[in-house]
């Protein structure tokens, strides 16, 4: 696939062939530092990289730096999320080069949320740069030894780099070459929205494969268990680009409410069994939002686990 | 038909209500009249397709404008009834006349202020325009 | 043009409350085609000056004018015979009319009687929307003539987001997605190959982020 070095545990695990499993962890929203080390804790051991996403939905929350330097301290892989909503050229790269500093070496780079989702609506936003130039900027950091500026770097921040992706929204014709145009700037892994529509994500992944990404991108299926019939509907009318079929919530719909979430994650369970057989799906990646104790049991009994060792 | 309809009513007779401009409803109760009211055609009915809808936003509009500078809104008022409806003209002009009596007098008549104003062009001087 | 809407009157009022010797000036520029600052919307909220001043007891003066532009001296100096009968002024032309008011009259309080929106254009009567942020360095030959900066919400540059549905803005569904329509357009001018490169990061030194700009014309000026 690609012949750069090979920098992270995630990485390595994905270059030798095996599915990748990621999973996320949201950061409280206060000081309390037990927070996101009990979530890594009970995940830590089922998935090869631990995401911690950066002000999701625009809400205040400890920093996703903090939180993977804490992960990273407790032994395990972070996936160090940063959005270009809050922070402009300066803070994102001088962020990049405090988590280089760390150890950190994979990143997620995305836009974010638009701030009028959040708790701070009346907020300024920043975007100086778009998700793919913080792909470009890293890649420059860590290729170049430079920053934008053209100023060169003794260490530079070793990044394994991932992009998100949404197979789902509009408009559907352009999702193949949005994914290209992210791989042409340096993204090497991605980890998609979450995916209930597998039909049409297959469609999407087709394309993907026609066009010869499989072998220079590594796409991580982004899965999401349903609670309930009532997250269902959330998920489907709320979130924006979002996916939910009206089987899924057919379905859900048919069991007693009390028995709702355990057949939620039977759907993922089936789902990942599934996707696992779709030509270019390289690896799973979980958010079980605030539903983390989950997680090893999806990856378990997903035929994910035990995870692979490698050096 | 002979109706009546009470004297104090002086009508402003317009080609359509759409005619009727948010400035000219303002000018009235800055001339010092207690109440006006907009009768237009019934809605649908306008000769020019939406005359009578656009009459309608200016009146809520300068309702708007007049609860906020303590006139208060309910002394403006827009009505429709088609030209066949003499009695129900009538009627109107008896209701709005009533109506305005309970609120009593425009507040500016007991006030004793005296604001006034001029329109000037950049050429002309206060004096010249006055 | 520049877009601005009227500011409700009992903020006007709230502002203008203790003078008692007013000139509302208007604007024959933009704010007359925005219907929020020319002759017109001048009479609106002098007469309503008018009324609330007599309702209160008051005797106060509100005159009424509108400048070709206040944007430019020769006809903000149009004021300059007539300046001293008032001791306050509000002006219903845009932030720069306001301003380049306070600025030829200092002794003069100027307020502001619009809320200046953005740069934009006429979308239907009564309706106006925004194409323009003034950045500096124009890219439209690039986005089919739709400006990303102005018309996504996360004014990317590498667009859409994983928001857009249905040609719509995640942050609201009266939102065109501006990447929408450039791919629209792009496809309509065969021109979708223009996806696949990524632009770089822009450089915001010519926008606001440079500090406050100026533009010279050399061969314009005397």
């Amino acid at each position: 696939m690609s012949t750069t070095p090979l920098y992270s545990k995630l990485q390595k695990i994905l270059a030798a062939g095996h599915f990748g499993v990621t999973s996320e962890c949201g950061p409280p929203r206060s000081c309390d530092p037990k927070g996101v080390e009990e979530k890594a804790r009970m995940i830590g051991d089922y998935v090869d990289a631990i995401n911690v996403t950066d002000n999701q939905t625009a809400v205040v929350r400890q920093c996703s730096l903090a939180s993977c330097i804490r992960i990273k301290q407790m032994g395990y892989d972070p996936v160090l999320q940063m959005v270009t909503r809050d922070r402009n050229r300066i803070a994102l790269q001088s962020d990049l080069l405090g988590a280089g500093s760390f150890g950190i070496n994979n990143i997620l780079c995305l836009t974010g949320d638009h701030q009028s989702f959040g708790d701070h609506p009346n907020a300024a936003n920043v975007f100086d740069l778009d998700s793919t130039q913080l792909v470009q900027t890293v890649k420059k950091m860590r290729d170049e030894g430079k920053l934008l500026s053209g100023f060169e770097l003794k260490e530079c921040p070793q990044m394994f780099i991932g992009a998100a992706e949404n197979p789902f929204a509009d408009p559907f014709e352009i999702r193949v070459s949005r994914l290209a145009k992210k791989v042409a700037a340096g993204a090497q892994f991605i980890q998609t929205q979450c995916i209930y529509n597998i039909p049409k994500f297959k469609q999407w992944m087709q394309g993907v494969v026609d066009r010869g990404l499989d072998e220079k991108v590594y796409i991580m299926a982004g899965m999401t268990p349903m609670k309930g019939v009532g997250m269902a509907k959330y998920m489907k009318n709320r979130v924006p680009g979002m996916d939910v079929p009206d089987d899924l919530i057919k379905r859900l719909s048919g069991v007693p409410k009390e028995k709702q979430a355990e057949e939620g994650i039977k759907i993922c369970i089936e789902q990942i069994q599934e996707l696992k057989e779709v030509k270019g799906v390289k690896g799973f990646h979980i958010m079980a939002i605030e539903w983390e104790e989950k997680v090893p049991e999806i990856v378990q009994q997903a035929g994910l686990y035990p995870r692979p060792k490698v050096d | 038909m002979r109706l009546s309809y009470p004297t104090n009513v002086k009508i402003v007779k317009l080609p359509c209500s759409g005619r009727v401009d948010v400035v000219h409803l303002l000018k009235a109760f800055e001339d010092g009249a207690d109440g006006v009211y907009v009768a237009g055609c019934l809605e649908g009915d306008c000769h020019y397709q939406v005359g009578n809808l656009r009459a309608k936003k200016r009146v809520a509009y300068v309702k708007d404008i007049l609860d906020k500078i303590g006139i208060g809104g309910e002394r403006v008022a827009m009505y429709n009834l088609s030209a066949g409806q003499g009695p129900r003209f009538a009627e109107i002009a008896r209701e709005m006349s009533e109506k305005i009596k309970q609120l009593g007098p425009t507040p500016l008549r007991k006030s004793g202020g005296s604001a006034k104003g001029v329109k000037l062009t950049p050429g002309t001087t206060k004096e010249e325009a006055a | 043009m520049i877009i601005a809407e009227p500011k409700p009157i009992d903020e006007i009022i709230d502002s203008l409350k203790d003078f008692n010797r007013i000139l509302v000036a208007g604007c024959d520029g933009c704010v007359t085609v925005c219907e929020a600052g020319g002759m017109k919307e001048v009479e609106v909220v002098a007469s309503a000056l008018r009324i609330y001043f007599k309702q209160a007891g008051r005797a106060v003066t509100v005159d009424e004018i509108s400048l070709t532009r206040q944007c430019d001296r020769p006809y903000t100096a149009q004021l300059a015979d007539k300046i001293d009968q008032y001791d306050a002024v509000l002006s219903l032309a845009c932030g720069v009319g306001v301003q380049f008011l306070a600025e030829d009259y200092k002794n003069k309080p100027i307020f502001p009687g619009v809320n200046t929106c953005f740069m934009g254009g006429t979308e239907e009567k009564g309706l106006w929307t925004e194409r323009c942020q003034g950045c500096g360095k124009c890219i439209l030959a690039n986005t089919g003539g739709i400006c990303p900066i102005a018309r996504c919400s996360k004014r990317m540059l590498n667009g859409p987001c994983g928001g857009s549905s249905d040609g719509r803005c995640e942050v609201n569904k009266d939102i065109a997605c501006g990447w929408h329509l450039i791919y629209e357009r792009l496809k309509e001018l065969g021109q979708l190959d223009r996806f696949e490169t990524p632009t770089d990061p822009k450089d915001w030194n010519t926008s606001r982020d440079g500090g406050p700009r100026k533009v010279i014309k050399e061969v314009s000026r005397l």
